[in-house]
């Protein structure tokens, strides 16, 4: 393994690194545009230029490999006039709209330029002049003046999409990035073009003209969109929700994970959000009655439903409930304890098969859309679509007298007449979820609950990957995390389920189901851990493969 | 052309386009000799030929084609550079219509000696009529059993295909010509890897100029001492010199290497028009700086001028008179790199296009003194910091102008007029 030693720090790193990777594990940090540890390496932009000893001329550290006995220095004057000089070239055309620029607070110009550019500007020519404000496709927006040709977003799409959708065009001071004759950018992974872009000439449709960045918050969380489970960070905007159409998620962002995501995600997912404060959620608990729904307390809807459900059970009829995959693991234990405990019931199936088979491929998008079916499983639910056809049979026979359905809207899987034949021969419907859908219509009770991002609790992808939710906003008033639904409600039942947080139910969860073992929220960190059976974690083989799929 | 002498030059007079002509001229043998030679004992006469790249760079052929992996597992390519594009280069254009098959000869022994069976000659777009010339006379070799299958009715086999570019300076760049080949946008590779580990199609790749390969047969024929002993202890032979610009005899001319400047300028350029003094002469293309009048007593060739600060280049040498508006000749220069830069690096995109506009501006009276340090700053900005040379070739004549005609656009930026001689008491008395 080679020596080198970058600004006076000597260390050894891995054959093959390059002096910008090498000189991040010395904690030296080399500005860069076109460099992204995710797409080929182009040298390009120019701004990593350091000085080596024994070379005549300034080289890129982004990339030149590593060498034994290397010394670099990085913030010689040569190489620091040399990128002030770089950071000044980019700035010759570029329009400095900051004012008007959502890239603004997080700008690679506006950011390098205090950190080392502060030059007295020279140029006094007239600009030249490009496209500003194309929409190149259903989420992204290009101002090519102020693009600095770094290139990413078109390795993004050769290397990470396979879409090619864009092109550097003409040559010199005149090139421009555009999309090519007649194509849009619409890939199902379109939108990372914009966080990878360092500057403001990509910029998402979304949060356009919405808020200023520095008026944003970021928790990190677990995209709910698929079996995939991607890492992002929910960035909000809770002091200035009225500035974007009372959302108070301002907008999505992938976070990086190697062992999942690499540093990307789908645009389903990362538009996914929009439920979140949609007119559809439910705000207080509801109870039909004369065919309208009413809003009731908590305390009074958790007696009316437990009521319901102490009828059946004293008249020894069924209780059944349809889970769901989009709950997380500690929601679904809390749900399992309820279902064994003071239902007794075992057989409880969580999935609901689409009539339309959902869009996937290779790389992030799975076609199943629930970030938890792996979770639901090793927890003892039963993941097989054929478990709620079951269901649904047993209510057409008249066996089921009270439905607890949690989240799903059944005409999604079924034929309308099937899903009203049988929800008809149910005597109580109770729908548990954060949105009013056209089952939940049918429902007698509806109890609401919150979002993912409104709670903590984990995840466990289709690999077996556990992974942290956090609370990125409160829930919305009168909306409880399932868990603690189904704590209050078994406390009808005088059944004490002692949890107080999310994580005293996944400490539970260690303790009880061996897939978990080893595992605490501190322990699953920013990047997960992987379950096991019989004691080892799972199959090594299976991971490899997602990786490989992950990273090309 | 009035010369006689020389390597090529009688060649182009006797019109070798046609193998009848170039076969009287004892063609063909020396393909012949080669092939009864070793790979490696080619390129070793070629070596110790001290022939060098006559693309500009002037790389040590021999050293160059020695780089390809021995036994590689992929293909080897030969890809001739004919994209002569270099602003005073005008010599590879006679090559490929009048000497034709003396570079069909020499392909096909650099073909052997690098192990390739493919040579692919990327001409500029604009050379219409001579790519026809050229396709012609690869038709009349293949005809003759001179390519293809076995040529020379030897166990080799070579295929010369020429492909056409579509007009851009910078695909004469080894690596943006091979992109462009490859049916990409025109832009050069970051390197290492070198064409040689890794060119064409990823596969090992020998890129030379037209005029370098043209010289290998003659070498081979008459052996490396022969071409050696023409040049100097680094720089063998003869070459073609492209004079432009204000001489009475404008043309292509075959020199020795040792030959000077003064001597090419006027023994065999015929002087200067009206015996006007020379005020400047750039000595190998439009990207090599300029030398002053009292300069040219240095042969024109690639140590010596190095030596100076400029470049041999691609021999191309243009003389401009007294009466030259040097701040003119700095804007069409700039000008034309700044419309070739290929815009994939920061410095040469941005740094081109903003000297160009601020020579515009001195040019149409504009101008203020500290254009004249900011200029110098650009180009050193540009200057070593580049992708390709590319960068450098548009840094290089503004550093150059500067540095030995500083005085000619202190005097347009401070009085909008050329230098009068008279600028040191006239800047006293400002
Ligand atoms: C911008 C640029 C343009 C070039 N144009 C040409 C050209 O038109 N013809 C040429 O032979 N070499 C040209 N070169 C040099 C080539 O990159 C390369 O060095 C040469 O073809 C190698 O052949 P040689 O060793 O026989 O000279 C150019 C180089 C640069 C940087
Ligand atoms: S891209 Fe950056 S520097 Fe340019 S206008 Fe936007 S914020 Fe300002
Ligand atoms: S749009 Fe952004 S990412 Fe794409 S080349 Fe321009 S600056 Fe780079
Ligand atoms: S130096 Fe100029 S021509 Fe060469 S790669 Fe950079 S921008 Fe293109
Ligand atoms: S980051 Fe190294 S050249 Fe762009």
């Amino acid at each position: 393994m080679p020596t080198i030693t970058i600004d006076g720090k000597q260390l050894t790193v891995d054959e093959g690194k390059t002096v910008i990777q090498a000189a991040e594990e010395a904690g030296i940090y080399i500005p860069r545009y076109c460099y992204h540890p995710g797409l080929r390496i182009v040298g390009q932009c120019r701004i990593c230029l350091v000085e080596i000893e024994k070379m005549p001329k300034l080289q890129v550290a982004c990339y030149t490999r590593v060498q034994d006995g290397m010394v670099v220095h990085v913030n010689s004057e040569k190489a620091k006039r040399a990128r002030q000089q770089v950071l000044e070239f980019l700035l010759v055309n570029h329009p400095i709209d900051c004012p008007v620029c959502d890239q603004a607070g997080e700008c690679y110009l506006q950011e390098y330029y205090m950190q080392f550019g502060l030059y007295d500007p020279k140029m006094v020519e007239d600009k030249n002049k490009k496209h500003k404000a194309v929409p190149v496709g259903p989420h992204v927006v290009l101002d090519s003046e102020r693009c600095i040709l770094c290139t990413r977003c078109v390795r993004f799409c050769d290397e990470i999409s396979k879409t090619s959708e864009l092109g550097v065009f003409h040559r010199g001071d005149h090139a421009e990035l555009l999309p090519y004759p007649g194509r849009t950018l619409d890939n199902p992974y379109s939108a990372n073009v914009v966080d990878i872009c360092p500057v403001g000439a990509l910029t998402e449709r979304d949060f356009r003209f919405k808020v200023r960045v520095w008026y944003l918050d970021e928790t990190k969380s677990v995209c709910p969109g698929c079996a995939t489970g991607c890492n992002i960070e929910i960035h909000t905007s809770k002091a200035r929700p009225y500035k974007n159409e009372g959302r108070r998620i301002a907008r999505l962002k992938p976070r990086y994970n190697p062992d999942v995501n690499d540093y990307w995600i789908c645009d389903y997912g990362r538009y996914g959000f929009l439920f979140v404060d949609d007119d559809s959620r439910i705000e207080q608990p509801l109870v039909k009655q004369n065919g309208e729904f009413q809003e009731l307390s908590w305390d009074d809807a958790l007696q009316m439903v437990s009521g319901v459900i102490n009828t059946a059970l004293e008249n020894g009829k069924a209780v059944r409930i349809l889970g769901s995959a989009q709950m997380t693991n500690e929601d679904l234990y809390a749900l399992k304890r309820f279902g064994n405990e003071v239902l007794e019931t075992h057989d409880i199936p969580v999935t609901v098969k689409p009539l339309e088979k959902p869009y996937s491929d290779d790389f992030l998008i799975r076609e199943d859309k629930n970030p938890n079916t792996r979770g639901a499983a090793l927890l003892g639910f039963d993941t097989e679509p054929a478990a709620t056809e079951k269901l649904l049979t047993a209510c057409r026979n008249g066996e089921v007298y009270t439905l607890i359905i949690f989240h799903h809207d059944l005409f999604k899987g079924f034929a309308e007449d099937e899903v009203k034949a049988a929800l008809d021969k149910v005597d109580s419907v109770i729908f548990v979820g954060s949105n009013l859908n056209p089952t939940a219509e049918l429902a007698s009770y509806v109890l609401p609950s919150c979002t993912w991002a409104e709670k903590d609790g984990t995840f466990t992808n289709y690999a077996g990957r556990v992974q942290k939710i956090n609370e990125a906003i409160e829930p919305l008033e009168g909306s409880l995390p399932e868990w603690k639904i189904l704590r209050r409600l078994a406390r009808q039942f005088d059944h004490t389920f002692a949890y107080f947080e999310a994580e005293d139910v996944f400490r539970d969860i260690v303790k009880k189901v061996p897939a978990f073992t080893g595992m605490s929220y501190r322990a699953l960190g920013d990047r997960g851990m992987l379950v096991s059976e019989n004691g080892r974690s799972v199959q090594q083989a299976e991971v490899k493969e997602e990786l490989t799929v992950v990273s090309k | 052309m009035a010369e006689t002498q020389g390597i090529l030059m009688p060649l182009i007079q006797s019109e070798c386009q046609i193998l009848k002509n170039y076969r009287d001229r004892g063609g063909y043998e020396a393909a012949k000799k080669a092939l009864s030679m070793t790979p490696d004992e080619v390129i070793q006469e070629v070596q110790s030929s001290n022939l060098r790249g006559l693309g500009g760079a002037g790389f040590p052929t021999g050293r160059k084609w020695a780089f390809v992996p021995k036994n590689s597992s992929k293909p080897v390519y030969l890809v001739v550079n004919c994209d002569e594009s270099e602003p005073g280069t005008f010599k590879d254009k006679y090559i490929i219509t009048r000497a034709t098959h003396a570079l069909i000869e020499g392909i096909i022994i650099a073909s052997y000696a690098i192990g390739a069976h493919t040579a692919y000659i990327y001409i500029r777009g604009e050379y219409v009529r001579q790519a026809e010339v050229l396709e012609q006379a690869i038709q009349e070799a293949y005809d003759n059993g001179i390519l293809g299958k076995k040529v020379l009715g030897k166990k080799f086999s070579l295929d010369v295909y020429v492909h056409r570019g579509a007009g851009a300076y910078i695909c004469g760049e080894e690596t943006a010509l091979l992109e462009s080949l490859e049916g990409k946008k025109g832009w050069p590779r970051m390197k290492p890897p070198f064409p040689a580990i890794e060119g064409l199609f990823r596969c090992p790749t020998i890129v030379n100029n037209v005029e370098t390969l043209a010289y290998v047969p003659f070498i081979i024929k008459n052996g490396a001492r022969w071409f050696a002993e023409m040049g100097t202890e680094r720089s063998g032979g003869m070459r073609l010199y492209c004079v432009s610009g204000h001489v009475n005899k404008p043309g292509v001319y075959e020199l020795p290497v040792t030959t000077t400047l003064r001597e090419i300028i006027y023994e065999h350029a015929g002087g200067v028009p009206g015996n006007k003094k020379i005020k400047a002469v750039v000595p190998g293309g439009s990207s090599s700086p300029p030398l002053r009048a009292d300069e040219l007593d240095v042969a024109a060739e690639f140590d010596a001028l190095m030596k100076l600060g400029t470049m041999a280049g691609s021999g191309g040498i243009i003389v401009m008179d007294e009466d030259t508006c040097l701040l003119e000749i700095l804007t069409v220069t700039t000008h034309f790199y700044h419309h070739e830069s290929c815009g994939q690096c920061t410095p040469c995109r941005e740094g081109t296009g903003w000297m160009d506009k601020i020579l515009n501006r001195m040019l149409s009276g504009e101008g203020r003194i500290e254009d004249v340090d900011h200029l110098e700053e650009i180009a050193s900005g540009i200057m070593g910091n580049t992708i390709c040379p590319l960068g450098d070739a548009a840094a290089m004549p503004v550093l150059g102008y500067l540095k030995r005609f500083r005085e000619e656009f202190e005097s347009h930026a401070l009085y909008k007029k050329c230098f009068d001689g008279e600028f040191a008491e006239l800047k006293a008395a400002s």
